[in-house]
């Protein structure tokens, strides 16, 4: 059985109609981990004692000849910032070495209900903080698809995992492009659900306004089933929403004929490598070959989206991540005179330096005397944003854009300078800061066998016709 | 160009006040790299300004924007639930008894 082509569905089928064994999968895809990922470096962790009980039990129902639940022995690995119980959760940070959460993720909780097998913890951004998953503590991860090259941040592993065939689909965390990027850089599909739609219980919070759990997985109808099992209110999460769901896997089959697409001209501009730009124009004829008509259109404040997402972001950041002080939980230095040094010098030992960076950034702007230029103002420009995009969805009914203005860089080409890093953000983070659900599609790749991701953008809560326009991207 | 858009903008005296209210402790070369870093990211911040937010009311979640679902209808119902196990809860503690977080002494005789 070949592990890098499985879907959700072909391993569902496959262990119904008794030709594997969900043990067997695990085990395979834990050997292989074994064998392989001392080059991709996308694993920190494996959860090999609860996947294979957990596959033992969907071999006992899959005995009966019952019908198997949707996502039955489909072995899926866990970004390193969501809590599984008993199992390490690091969020890649050295601060949380060794942490063992008391409780699992309401989002891995109800894929393992579906009958997923987890098996493993996966590398990521420290924090989730970064675009080329280059800032773990745990060691860098390489782009499967072109090893001197990064994967993609900060859901990296989540995306090298699924791309190499280390699990057939994983969770990551999308804050300001995480999960759509590294689906992108990987030549995976990565969907960013509307903010609200799946609970949050059990992600250790980087920015609470913009953090999203969104799945991975080797195509449309994939994350579509992942979606359909982890949507929903939740009452361990205030802001998991309780409009209501639709089902997003018969979305599939809708059709996507008579729908308004928009593109935006803002997207398409100056620093856009002309080989993604030809796989984008290459998605609009075929969304026009299936009867959609397409609309230029403008998102007028596009430009701002970058500065007011590292403004709001790393503010945020520096409230939620104060509370790693070495008391409750996590790394605690070793002799402290008093708590303030404690609290310090913890603090210093387990930080590496971009969050230390995004700390100090948010606390400048938090500070006396800058709130008001910098908080402030970035949180008016987000309403500008979030306006630009809500006028959009009253004309058409999803976007579609570039997901990167390049092919994925070489491994420590943007290291040393923290603003062209997170200008790379620019096309990920406008629906970040608007709360819109969206999509990376693959669509092909450079001349050098680079991926190309397309993105699809729709308006809160309209995952079904996403995944509707995004399924006639990929079936082109 | 206004004061905010100059360069140099944070001294510093300024990065070091900003670590102390973070809880940082920045090392000499981690202070002149980090008002490196915070000077150019600032910089670039700057382009804000270029709009004119005067009327514009800041968005702070965007569930504000959604009138589908009013703040009411988030919260949970006011009932008895069973917490985290305590054991497992302190077992992650650096240093406990197993009821309280230890922490060496706060104020000095």
């Amino acid at each position: 059985m070949d592990l890098n082509t499985l879907t959700i569905e072909s391993t569902r089928a496959a262990i119904q109609r008794g030709e594997t064994t969900a043990t067997a999968l695990a085990e395979a895809h834990l050997a292989r981990i074994l064998a392989e990922d001392g080059t991709i470096n996308s694993v920190l962790a494996t959860t090999e004692e609860r996947a294979l009980r957990q596959a033992s039990f969907i071999d006992l129902l899959a005995k009966t000849g019952d019908p198997l639940p949707p996502l039955a022995g489909v072995p899926v690995g866990i970004k390193d910032v969501l809590t599984v119980k008993g199992t390490p959760s690091t969020a890649a940070s050295k601060i949380l070495k060794g942490y063992q959460p008391p409780y699992d993720a309401t989002a891995v909780r109800k894929l393992e209900e579906a009958g997923a097998v987890i098996i493993a913890k996966l590398n990521c951004d420290e924090f989730a903080m970064g675009g080329s998953n280059e800032n773990s503590a745990y060691g860098i991860v390489r782009n499967p698809r072109a090893l001197d090259r990064v994967p993609g941040g900060s859901s990296g592993g989540s995306a090298a995992a699924v791309a190499t065939g280390f699990c057939v689909a994983s969770l990551g965390t999308d804050t300001g492009g995480s999960v759509r990027q590294p689906a992108a850089f990987c030549g995976v599909t990565g969907l960013l659900p509307t903010y609200g739609r799946i609970s949050r219980y059990g992600l250790i919070a980087f920015a609470s306004s913009l953090d999203r759990v969104g799945p991975i997985g080797r195509s449309v109808q994939d994350v579509a089933t992942m979606l359909n099992v982890m949507a929903g209110p939740d009452v361990m999460d205030a802001t998991a929403d309780k409009t209501p769901c639709d089902d997003y896997v018969d979305a599939m089959s809708r059709s996507v004929a008579g729908m308004r697409i928009g593109v935006p001209k803002e997207y398409l501009g100056e620093g856009l490598d002309p080989e993604i730009r030809a796989a984008v124009d290459n998605a609009i004829e075929k969304l026009k070959a299936h009867g959609c008509t397409v609309h230029e259109i403008s998102l007028p404040h596009t430009k701002y989206a970058v500065p007011t997402y590292y403004v709001l972001a790393t503010a945020e950041a520096s409230s939620n991540l104060s509370r790693f002080d070495g008391v409750r939980f996590g790394h605690r230095t070793a002799e402290a005179k008093n708590l303030a040094a404690l609290y310090r010098e913890s603090r210093d030992e387990g930080f590496g330096p971009e969050v230390k960076r995004r700390i100090l950034l948010g606390t400048y702007s938090l500070s006396s005397g800058y709130y008001d230029a910098y908080y402030r103002k970035a949180q008016q420009v987000r309403t500008l944003l979030a306006r630009d995009f809500m006028a959009a969805f009253s004309d058409v009914d999803a976007i579609v854009t570039p997901m990167t203005p390049t092919p994925p860089w070489k491994l420590g080409e943007k290291t040393d300078d923290p603003v062209s890093m997170y200008l790379a953000d620019i096309y990920t983070v406008g629906a970040s800061l608007a709360g819109i659900c969206g999509i990376s599609v693959p669509a092909g790749e450079t001349k050098d066998g680079l991926p190309i991701g397309v993105q699809v953008l729709a308006g809160h809560f309209q995952e079904a016709k996403l995944l509707t326009v995004a399924q006639a991207i990929e079936n082109q | 160009m206004t004061d905010m858009q100059k360069k140099q903008m944070v001294s510093e005296d300024e990065v070091r006040h900003v670590a102390t209210l973070a809880n940082l402790e920045l090392t000499t070369k981690e202070q002149a790299q980090m008002q490196r870093d915070l000077n150019s990211i600032l910089s670039y911040i700057a382009e804000l300004n270029e709009l004119n937010t005067s009327d514009v009311p800041p968005l702070a979640q965007v569930s504000e924007l959604l009138t589908e679902t009013p703040t009411s209808a988030w919260l949970r119902e006011d009932i008895r639930r069973e917490s985290l196990n305590r054991e497992l809860v302190m077992d992650e503690a650096p240093e406990t008894d197993g009821r309280f977080f230890k922490v060496p002494k706060v104020i000095e005789r």
